[in-house]
């Protein structure tokens, strides 16, 4: 695979036609998936707090109970933390291909799909978990706090997934396609990928204090 | 090298086929017209309901012609139930405050000119901004499905407050799917919301044209995008909450539903939640929504009075600054919407401190807008008389804003008229005078052909002196105790009172005509008005430096740069007493 470079006048094109794209205009387009990220990953943080608000409300209650937290949640936490460690080093190898540093991408393709694995068995972690609660009796509507955790991480794998869909199509253009990786869609998704490892902690840590 | 960075950048070339110029564009322009049209079609459907409230209010017995067509069960022989007024009452309000006050002023216009006021040639995200429309389009499907489904619409108004709206069938009818359809709905609103928000802030932050400095960006540029900001914040937080309501209704969780509830003879198997939980909730998206709605017409309304009065404002970037501080302000003031809720009177004190503080910011702006107004020799068309009419509406709803910012006050208050004559004229009204502004401002940019004047002029003193009409007297019924959401009057203390309420029916009937007004005009106008020169308006900002309509990549191969801000107005230039934003002609500095 060519290595890339980000300041070619490129043809694009989605009925045929082709387009020039200065730099100035790549760049910007650049800098505004970069803003896009962040500007999502901000919105995902508040919705988090307001999940996080309910539950300190909802806490107060006379019905608010224990649950005991499937201890595989730990070697899930591992496993998210790790696929972070991967994806860096994926990345690193991309942009160094991409740069010209390293001859060859195929150590950072090696590392995406540890990520993909990785992010699949975290998501498989959590469906352990919860069937560990199920099979102790402990469902969505047992209490206030298995509702919570149910919630929680059932909306924090959704967002891995989310998170696996782009690295997916990443991987896809680079291993099947031969396509050389885009620079600016790869560092936002690690940029993502990490925020899901930061939140999750950020979530055990939550359900650890609050619902156990 | 077979792919680059290059080659995803965000623009896209011009659509030939039906589908994908038409229905799945990616064009902003397009995007805008369609949530203009999604708005249109909101709008008056949720004007038919007011009218179908307020035939019923004061003729409780009329037999409404087709009314038993939209639901047998709630308007047997014509005649409409107490439980299918309130039903109307709810999707009235939802269809207002979502899906015309959120996507008209906001969507639909910010769609069309923010990314060509800034110099850009589409949005950062074309494909998320298809995808945001068609998400919020979906929205409107499922809530309209309520109409049709045998359970009817929810009963529990468009705050759907906790806990019957929580509990299911036994809460009433409509309340078994009508509510389900409502919480489903609103929350793939908010994730249309929050897509085309995040759209907005990285096209202003990132796609800006040479020259355009944050403080070259025009007030409606600068409005589209503290309401995006404060769109992102709001929306995420209504979602998590619709989220755990429809978890409170189908999952047997209770998040909002307390124990010991008896709703139609059954004990509800729940226990713990906490209604209060909701109301939090949905107050912090529901406050700064005011906002989203009625920001973008402060924007708009800035935007068209200064070209009309060929004058800058007395100072352009006091009132951005005010903006910036309503938008910041309306994200501490959502208790004052609970202040009947039984909170300690130390939280409704700290919620009513910053609710006054925020009429600063609102007074600011309505004194620089008068002040601006003084000694102008104001070019008076449709345009700037809704713009004109604007400023009344604000300042007449929101004077009655200081009284219920008061919590002593706002007890006795909340539940009558008075509050809902507040929050039409200042958040209903007021935005919807906005969003006429624009339409008679930018139809010759969009289209290339003037509006109708005469047509314009009726539909704007039609629906002024109607808006007055209806909306003030609701203050007076208010202050005499008559209490909102009640279906009928006719025999308790308010009896004296049902020719005022008559008044307001007919006003409504009437004024309720004018958008029909503006409906044919814009028709009209589309294919037989009269064709606009490159100059209308001779206006400065970017969307008139280039055709009229817009070409599809906006600018064409030109890459616009901006050399002065946007409002240089009423100085000696080549062109007249204007300078265009991408003119390098040296003009003396003028205004801030």
């Amino acid at each position: 695979m060519a290595s890339t470079t980000t300041t070619a006048v490129a043809p694009v094109g989605i009925s045929g036609q082709t387009l020039a794209r200065t730099p100035v205009k790549v760049a910007a387009a650049d800098r505004a998936s970069r803003s896009g990220i962040w500007v999502g990953l901000f919105a995902i943080t508040m919705s988090f707090m307001a999940f996080t608000s309910a539950l300190f409300v909802r806490e107060g209650s006379l019905d608010w109970g224990h649950l005991v937290l499937p201890s595989i949640l730990y070697l899930n936490t591992f496993v998210l933390l790790a696929s972070s460690g991967t994806f860096e080093l994926a990345r690193r190898h991309m942009a160094a291909a991409a740069q010209g540093r390293i001859q060859s991408s195929e150590l950072g393709k090696i590392w995406m799909l540890a990520t993909l694995v990785l992010g699949f068995g975290f998501c498989a972690g959590q469906y352990t978990a919860w069937q560990s609660l199920r099979a102790h009796g402990v469902y969505l509507a047992t209490n206030p706090n298995s509702s919570f955790f149910y919630v929680l991480t059932f909306i924090h794998v959704l967002h891995v997934l989310g998170g696996i869909a782009a690295f997916g199509y990443l991987l896809l253009k680079t291993v099947l396609r031969g396509a050389s990786v885009w620079r600016s869609f790869l560092e936002n998704t690690a940029i993502y990928w990490h925020f899901m490892g930061v939140l999750w902690v950020y979530l055990l840590l939550l359900c650890r204090m609050k619902l156990q | 090298m077979s792919e680059s960075s290059a080659q995803q950048a965000h623009v896209h070339a011009p659509s030939t086929g039906f589908w994908r110029k038409y229905v799945f564009s990616l064009d902003h322009k397009v995007i805008g017209k369609q949530y203009y049209a999604l708005a249109l079609a909101a709008v008056f459907t949720g004007m038919i309901l007011s009218w179908l409230m307020r035939i019923h209010l004061v003729w409780p017995e009329a037999k409404i012609p087709g009314l038993e067509l939209l639901s047998k069960a709630g308007a047997p022989g014509g005649v409409m139930t107490p439980e299918y007024y309130l039903s109307l009452l709810t999707m009235h309000g939802t269809l207002m405050v979502f899906f015309v006050l959120t996507n008209a002023p906001f969507a639909a216009f910010g769609n069309y000119f923010l990314p060509i006021q800034i110099g850009a040639e589409d949005m950062a995200f074309p494909r998320f901004n298809m995808m945001s429309f068609w998400i919020t389009f979906l929205a409107w499907v499922v809530l309209m499905l309520a109409f049709v489904i045998p359970d009817g619409p929810p009963i529990a108004g468009w705050t759907e407050y906790t806990p019957l709206s929580a509990i299911g069938k036994d809460a009433g009818p409509g309340m078994q799917w009508g509510a389900s359809l409502w919480g489903l709905s609103i929350a793939i609103f908010c994730a249309a919301s929050l897509l085309g928000s995040l759209n907005f802030i990285a096209t202003t932050l990132d796609l800006r044209a040479k020259g355009m400095t944050l403080m070259r960006m025009p007030l409606c540029t600068w409005a589209w995008f503290i309401t995006s900001c404060i769109a992102l914040l709001a929306f995420a937080v209504l979602l998590p909450a619709c989220i755990l309501l429809i978890l409170d209704r189908h999952a047997g969780t209770s998040f909002f539903i307390p124990a010991g509830i008896v709703a139609s003879d059954r004990v509800q198997p729940h226990s713990g939640g906490s209604p209060l939980l909701w109301q939090h909730l949905f107050w912090f998206f529901g406050h700064p929504e005011v906002y989203i709605a009625i920001l973008p017409s402060m924007g708009i309304v800035s935007h068209i009075l200064i070209n009309s009065m060929r004058k800058p404002l007395l100072s352009a970037r006091v009132v951005i600054y005010s903006m910036m501080s309503i938008g910041f302000l309306s994200y501490m003031v959502w208790g004052h919407h609970m202040f009947l809720s039984g909170m300690n009177p130390m939280s409704a004190l700290a919620f009513s401190f910053p609710t006054l503080t925020i009429t600063i910011p609102a007074t600011v702006l309505t004194l620089i807008w008068l002040g601006s107004l003084y000694g102008a020799n104001i070019q008076v068309n449709s345009a700037s008389l809704f713009a004109l009419g604007f400023i009344s509406m604000f300042v007449s709803g929101g004077v009655s804003g200081f009284f219920l910012a008061q919590p002593s006050i706002d007890i006795y208050l909340h539940a009558t008229y008075f509050v809902v004559g507040h929050f039409h004229m200042v958040m209903g009204v007021a935005s919807l005078f906005g969003v006429f502004a624009g339409t008679y401002f930018w139809f010759p940019k969009m289209t290339g052909r003037f509006m109708n004047e005469g047509l314009g002029k009726l539909h704007f003193w039609i629906t002024f002196i109607g808006a007055y009409c209806i909306f003030m007297p609701f203050h007076y019924l208010g202050l005499i105790g008559n209490v909102r959401r009640y279906q009928s009057f006719v025999n308790d203390f308010m009896a004296p009172y049902i020719p005022l309420h008559k008044f307001i029916t007919i006003a409504a009937l009437i004024t309720g005509g004018a958008p029909f007004i503006s409906l044919i005009n814009v028709v009209q106008s589309r294919f037989r008005g009269k064709w606009a020169p490159e100059h209308p308006w001779n206006a400065t900002s970017l969307e008139w430096s280039i055709p009229s309509p817009p070409p599809w990549n906006n600018f064409g191969d030109r890459h616009p740069v901006v050399y002065h801000d946007p409002y240089q107005y009423g100085i000696k230039a080549a062109k007249g007493d204007f300078v265009m934003q991408d003119s390098p002609e040296q003009v003396p500095a003028v205004g801030d």
